[in-house]
Protein backbone atom coordinates (compact mmCIF):
# COMPACT_ATOMS: atom_id res chain seq x y z
CA UNK A 1 0.00 0.00 0.00
CA UNK A 2 2.86 2.56 1.05
CA UNK A 3 4.48 1.69 -2.24
CA UNK A 4 1.10 2.22 -4.35
CA UNK A 5 0.87 6.06 -2.51
CA UNK A 6 4.36 6.99 -3.04
CA UNK A 7 3.59 5.71 -7.05
CA UNK A 8 0.50 7.80 -7.10
CA UNK A 9 2.23 10.82 -6.00
CA UNK A 10 5.05 10.59 -8.37
CA UNK A 11 1.90 10.39 -11.09
CA UNK A 12 -0.06 13.42 -9.60
CA UNK A 13 3.50 15.11 -10.04
CA UNK A 14 4.13 13.94 -13.58
CA UNK A 15 0.51 14.94 -14.72
CA UNK A 16 0.67 18.73 -12.67
CA UNK A 17 2.86 20.17 -15.35
CA UNK A 18 1.13 21.72 -18.38
CA UNK A 19 4.18 20.99 -20.62
CA UNK A 20 3.76 17.24 -20.35
CA UNK A 21 0.23 17.36 -20.01
CA UNK A 22 0.85 18.83 -23.89
CA UNK A 23 3.56 16.04 -24.70
CA UNK A 24 1.08 13.55 -23.66
CA UNK A 25 -1.53 15.26 -25.88
CA UNK A 26 0.75 14.77 -28.58
CA UNK A 27 1.49 11.16 -27.73
CA UNK A 28 -1.68 10.57 -27.92
CA UNK A 29 -2.46 11.75 -31.17
CA UNK A 30 0.19 10.49 -32.69
CA UNK A 31 0.42 6.97 -31.23
CA UNK A 32 3.87 6.81 -31.10
CA UNK A 33 6.82 9.72 -31.52
CA UNK A 34 10.39 9.96 -30.95
CA UNK A 35 11.74 12.77 -28.80
CA UNK A 36 12.86 14.94 -32.38
CA UNK A 37 8.97 14.49 -33.86
CA UNK A 38 7.52 16.01 -30.39
CA UNK A 39 9.65 18.57 -30.21
CA UNK A 40 8.99 19.74 -33.38
CA UNK A 41 5.18 20.19 -32.14
CA UNK A 42 6.17 21.76 -29.26
CA UNK A 43 7.39 25.19 -28.41
CA UNK A 44 10.42 23.40 -26.34
CA UNK A 45 13.47 21.86 -27.43
CA UNK A 46 14.18 18.39 -27.62
CA UNK A 47 16.25 18.57 -24.39
CA UNK A 48 13.05 19.51 -22.62
CA UNK A 49 10.63 16.63 -24.24
CA UNK A 50 13.43 14.08 -23.33
CA UNK A 51 13.56 15.17 -19.43
CA UNK A 52 9.48 15.69 -19.77
CA UNK A 53 9.50 11.56 -21.24
CA UNK A 54 11.95 10.69 -18.79
CA UNK A 55 9.77 11.72 -16.19
CA UNK A 56 6.46 10.32 -17.83
CA UNK A 57 8.52 6.72 -18.16
CA UNK A 58 9.47 6.94 -14.47
CA UNK A 59 5.79 6.44 -13.66
CA UNK A 60 4.21 4.47 -16.28
CA UNK A 61 2.35 7.15 -18.09
CA UNK A 62 4.51 6.24 -21.59
CA UNK A 63 6.75 3.54 -22.49
CA UNK A 64 9.67 3.63 -24.97
CA UNK A 65 10.44 0.84 -27.83
CA UNK A 66 14.02 1.20 -29.46
CA UNK A 67 14.19 0.56 -33.25
CA UNK A 68 17.61 1.28 -34.71
CA UNK A 69 18.93 4.72 -33.78
CA UNK A 70 15.76 6.02 -32.75
CA UNK A 71 13.24 5.74 -29.64
CA UNK A 72 9.52 5.80 -30.57
CA UNK A 73 7.19 6.50 -26.92
CA UNK A 74 3.64 6.00 -26.68
CA UNK A 75 1.02 6.15 -23.96
CA UNK A 76 0.53 3.75 -21.68
CA UNK A 77 -3.31 3.85 -21.67
CA UNK A 78 -4.01 1.98 -18.23
CA UNK A 79 -1.81 4.47 -15.83
CA UNK A 80 -3.55 7.18 -17.41
CA UNK A 81 -6.87 5.81 -16.43
CA UNK A 82 -5.65 5.67 -12.93
CA UNK A 83 -4.97 9.25 -12.97
CA UNK A 84 -7.96 9.65 -14.19
CA UNK A 85 -9.90 7.41 -12.10
CA UNK A 86 -8.84 9.01 -8.94
CA UNK A 87 -9.99 12.46 -10.09
CA UNK A 88 -13.14 11.42 -11.05
CA UNK A 89 -13.50 9.51 -7.48
CA UNK A 90 -13.14 13.29 -5.76
CA UNK A 91 -15.60 14.82 -8.96
CA UNK A 92 -18.47 12.03 -8.12
CA UNK A 93 -17.91 12.56 -4.07
CA UNK A 94 -18.91 16.71 -5.15
CA UNK A 95 -21.62 15.00 -6.85
CA UNK A 96 -23.41 13.33 -4.22
CA UNK A 97 -22.51 16.56 -2.30
CA UNK A 98 -24.16 18.70 -4.11
CA UNK A 99 -27.54 16.85 -4.99
CA UNK A 100 -27.50 16.94 -1.00
CA UNK A 101 -27.40 20.32 -1.29
CA UNK A 102 -29.75 20.81 -3.33
CA UNK A 103 -32.08 18.58 -1.89
CA UNK A 104 -31.93 20.51 1.56
CA UNK A 105 -31.56 23.99 0.07
CA UNK A 106 -34.87 23.03 -2.01
CA UNK A 107 -37.06 21.79 1.29
CA UNK A 108 -36.08 24.33 3.34
CA UNK A 109 -36.86 26.80 0.23
CA UNK A 110 -40.59 24.68 -0.09
CA UNK A 111 -41.12 25.23 3.69
CA UNK A 112 -40.47 29.02 3.41
CA UNK A 113 -43.59 29.19 0.42
CA UNK A 114 -45.74 27.01 2.47
CA UNK A 115 -45.58 28.56 6.12
CA UNK A 116 -46.97 32.07 4.97
CA UNK A 117 -49.81 30.66 3.08
CA UNK A 118 -50.81 28.64 6.45
CA UNK A 119 -50.26 31.53 8.50
CA UNK A 120 -52.99 32.82 6.24
CA UNK A 121 -55.14 29.83 6.23
CA UNK A 122 -55.06 29.87 10.32
CA UNK A 123 -56.29 33.54 10.11
CA UNK B 1 -7.98 24.19 -15.01
CA UNK B 2 -5.11 22.64 -13.20
CA UNK B 3 -4.60 18.88 -13.50
CA UNK B 4 -5.37 18.36 -10.16
CA UNK B 5 -9.04 19.82 -9.68
CA UNK B 6 -12.28 19.07 -10.19
CA UNK B 7 -15.04 21.53 -10.88
CA UNK B 8 -19.11 20.71 -10.59
CA UNK B 9 -22.40 22.70 -10.49
CA UNK B 10 -25.77 22.20 -9.84
CA UNK B 11 -28.89 24.20 -10.15
CA UNK B 12 -31.18 24.73 -7.58
CA UNK B 13 -34.57 25.76 -7.23
CA UNK B 14 -33.89 28.21 -4.25
CA UNK B 15 -32.97 31.79 -3.16
CA UNK B 16 -28.76 32.53 -2.77
CA UNK B 17 -30.12 33.60 0.88
CA UNK B 18 -31.49 29.34 0.97
CA UNK B 19 -28.68 28.14 -0.66
CA UNK B 20 -25.92 30.36 1.36
CA UNK B 21 -27.68 28.78 4.82
CA UNK B 22 -27.56 25.25 3.71
CA UNK B 23 -23.57 25.09 2.67
CA UNK B 24 -22.03 27.65 5.34
CA UNK B 25 -24.51 26.64 8.42
CA UNK B 26 -22.91 23.87 10.33
CA UNK B 27 -26.33 22.16 11.34
CA UNK B 28 -26.64 21.82 7.71
CA UNK B 29 -23.30 20.90 6.69
CA UNK B 30 -23.80 17.90 9.06
CA UNK B 31 -26.69 17.24 6.68
CA UNK B 32 -24.68 16.95 3.31
CA UNK B 33 -20.90 16.92 4.02
CA UNK B 34 -19.18 15.63 7.43
CA UNK B 35 -20.83 14.30 10.58
CA UNK B 36 -20.57 16.52 12.60
CA UNK B 37 -19.07 20.84 11.93
CA UNK B 38 -17.59 23.14 13.95
CA UNK B 39 -17.49 26.15 10.99
CA UNK B 40 -17.90 30.03 11.46
CA UNK B 41 -18.56 31.55 7.69
CA UNK B 42 -16.26 34.34 8.32
CA UNK B 43 -12.53 35.01 6.63
CA UNK B 44 -9.63 33.22 8.60
CA UNK B 45 -12.03 31.23 10.85
CA UNK B 46 -10.64 27.86 11.77
CA UNK B 47 -12.59 24.92 12.08
CA UNK B 48 -13.38 20.69 12.21
CA UNK B 49 -15.17 18.46 10.44
CA UNK B 50 -15.71 15.00 11.55
CA UNK B 51 -16.50 11.80 10.23
CA UNK B 52 -17.76 9.32 12.74
CA UNK B 53 -17.55 5.33 12.63
CA UNK B 54 -20.65 4.07 10.81
CA UNK B 55 -21.29 7.67 9.43
CA UNK B 56 -21.04 9.48 6.08
CA UNK B 57 -16.97 8.18 6.63
CA UNK B 58 -17.85 4.66 5.89
CA UNK B 59 -16.30 1.96 8.21
CA UNK B 60 -13.84 3.75 10.39
CA UNK B 61 -12.86 2.59 13.63
CA UNK B 62 -12.51 6.30 15.13
CA UNK B 63 -13.25 9.75 14.83
CA UNK B 64 -11.74 11.50 12.03
CA UNK B 65 -11.11 15.25 12.45
CA UNK B 66 -10.41 17.17 9.24
CA UNK B 67 -8.67 20.91 9.79
CA UNK B 68 -10.83 23.56 7.54
CA UNK B 69 -9.92 27.58 7.16
CA UNK B 70 -12.42 29.48 6.02
CA UNK B 71 -10.74 31.50 3.01
CA UNK B 72 -13.08 34.47 1.47
CA UNK B 73 -16.85 34.47 3.09
CA UNK B 74 -19.11 36.69 1.17
CA UNK B 75 -22.41 36.25 1.78
CA UNK B 76 -24.74 34.72 -1.10
CA UNK B 77 -21.95 34.88 -3.21
CA UNK B 78 -19.02 33.13 -2.74
CA UNK B 79 -17.34 30.66 -0.07
CA UNK B 80 -13.77 28.99 0.19
CA UNK B 81 -12.01 26.93 2.57
CA UNK B 82 -9.16 25.27 2.75
CA UNK B 83 -9.29 22.27 4.35
CA UNK B 84 -6.90 18.63 4.87
CA UNK B 85 -3.94 20.55 6.42
CA UNK B 86 -1.52 18.79 8.95
CA UNK B 87 -3.56 18.97 12.28
CA UNK B 88 -1.95 22.50 14.21
CA UNK B 89 -0.43 23.77 10.69
CA UNK B 90 -1.50 27.03 8.90
CA UNK B 91 -2.84 25.86 5.80
CA UNK B 92 -1.19 26.69 2.46
CA UNK B 93 -1.28 25.51 -0.98
CA UNK B 94 1.04 22.71 -0.32
CA UNK B 95 -0.69 21.14 2.48
CA UNK B 96 -4.55 21.25 2.07
CA UNK B 97 -7.02 21.61 -0.61
CA UNK B 98 -9.28 24.54 -2.08
CA UNK B 99 -12.51 24.30 -2.30
CA UNK B 100 -14.74 27.25 -3.81
CA UNK B 101 -18.20 27.43 -3.58
CA UNK B 102 -19.60 30.37 -6.12
CA UNK B 103 -23.67 30.99 -6.01
CA UNK B 104 -24.91 32.70 -9.34
CA UNK B 105 -28.66 33.70 -8.89
CA UNK B 106 -30.80 32.72 -11.96
CA UNK B 107 -34.62 33.28 -12.97
CA UNK B 108 -35.80 29.55 -11.26
CA UNK B 109 -33.27 29.27 -8.65
CA UNK B 110 -29.12 29.50 -7.85
CA UNK B 111 -26.97 27.92 -9.83
CA UNK B 112 -23.82 26.58 -7.11
CA UNK B 113 -20.79 25.63 -8.89
CA UNK B 114 -17.68 23.81 -6.56
CA UNK B 115 -14.19 23.89 -7.58
CA UNK B 116 -11.76 21.99 -5.76
CA UNK B 117 -8.34 22.37 -6.60
CA UNK B 118 -4.66 21.57 -4.84
CA UNK B 119 -6.22 17.89 -4.37
CA UNK B 120 -2.67 16.41 -5.13
CA UNK B 121 -1.47 18.45 -1.98
CA UNK B 122 -3.51 16.25 0.33
CA UNK B 123 -3.11 12.44 -0.80
CA UNK B 124 0.61 12.17 0.65
CA UNK B 125 -0.34 10.25 3.66
CA UNK B 126 -2.41 7.44 3.09
CA UNK B 127 -5.47 8.84 5.58
CA UNK B 128 -5.81 11.68 3.73
CA UNK B 129 -5.59 9.65 0.42
CA UNK B 130 -7.96 6.52 1.63
CA UNK B 131 -10.96 9.32 2.63
CA UNK B 132 -10.15 11.11 -0.57
CA UNK B 133 -10.14 7.95 -2.91
CA UNK B 134 -12.49 5.76 -0.44
CA UNK B 135 -15.84 5.56 -2.13
CA UNK B 136 -18.59 3.15 -0.90
CA UNK B 137 -21.30 3.88 -3.53
CA UNK B 138 -20.65 3.29 -6.81
CA UNK B 139 -21.30 4.63 -10.02
CA UNK B 140 -18.52 6.81 -9.34
CA UNK B 141 -17.69 6.37 -13.22
CA UNK B 142 -20.33 8.36 -15.00
CA UNK B 143 -19.49 11.28 -13.40
CA UNK B 144 -16.15 12.00 -14.82
CA UNK B 145 -14.88 15.81 -14.67
CA UNK B 146 -14.46 17.40 -18.08
CA UNK B 147 -10.50 17.03 -18.63
CA UNK B 148 -10.48 13.45 -17.40
CA UNK B 149 -13.46 12.75 -19.79
CA UNK B 150 -11.49 13.95 -22.16
CA UNK B 151 -8.13 12.47 -21.19
CA UNK B 152 -9.98 9.30 -20.51
CA UNK B 153 -11.80 9.04 -24.45
CA UNK B 154 -8.12 9.92 -25.87
CA UNK B 155 -6.57 7.48 -24.14
CA UNK B 156 -9.62 4.84 -25.31
CA UNK B 157 -8.88 6.06 -28.71
CA UNK B 158 -5.21 5.17 -28.32
CA UNK B 159 -6.14 1.87 -27.28
CA UNK B 160 -7.59 1.33 -30.69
Amino acid sequence: MATAVVEDDALWAAVADPTRRRVLDALLEHGQATTTTLAEGLPVTRQAVAKHLAVLNRVGLVAGRRRGREVRYAVRPERLDDAAEAMARVAAQWDKRLARIKRLAESVQAEARIDPQQRRRTQ
Amino acid sequence: MAADSVERAILIEASPEVVWGVITEPEQISRWFSDEAEVEARASADGTLTWKPGGRGGEKQFDSIVPIRVVEAEPFRQFSFRWNHPEGAGPDENNSALVEFSLIEEANGTRLRVVESGIDAVTHDEESKARYLEDHEHGWEKHLGELLDYLASKSRGATR
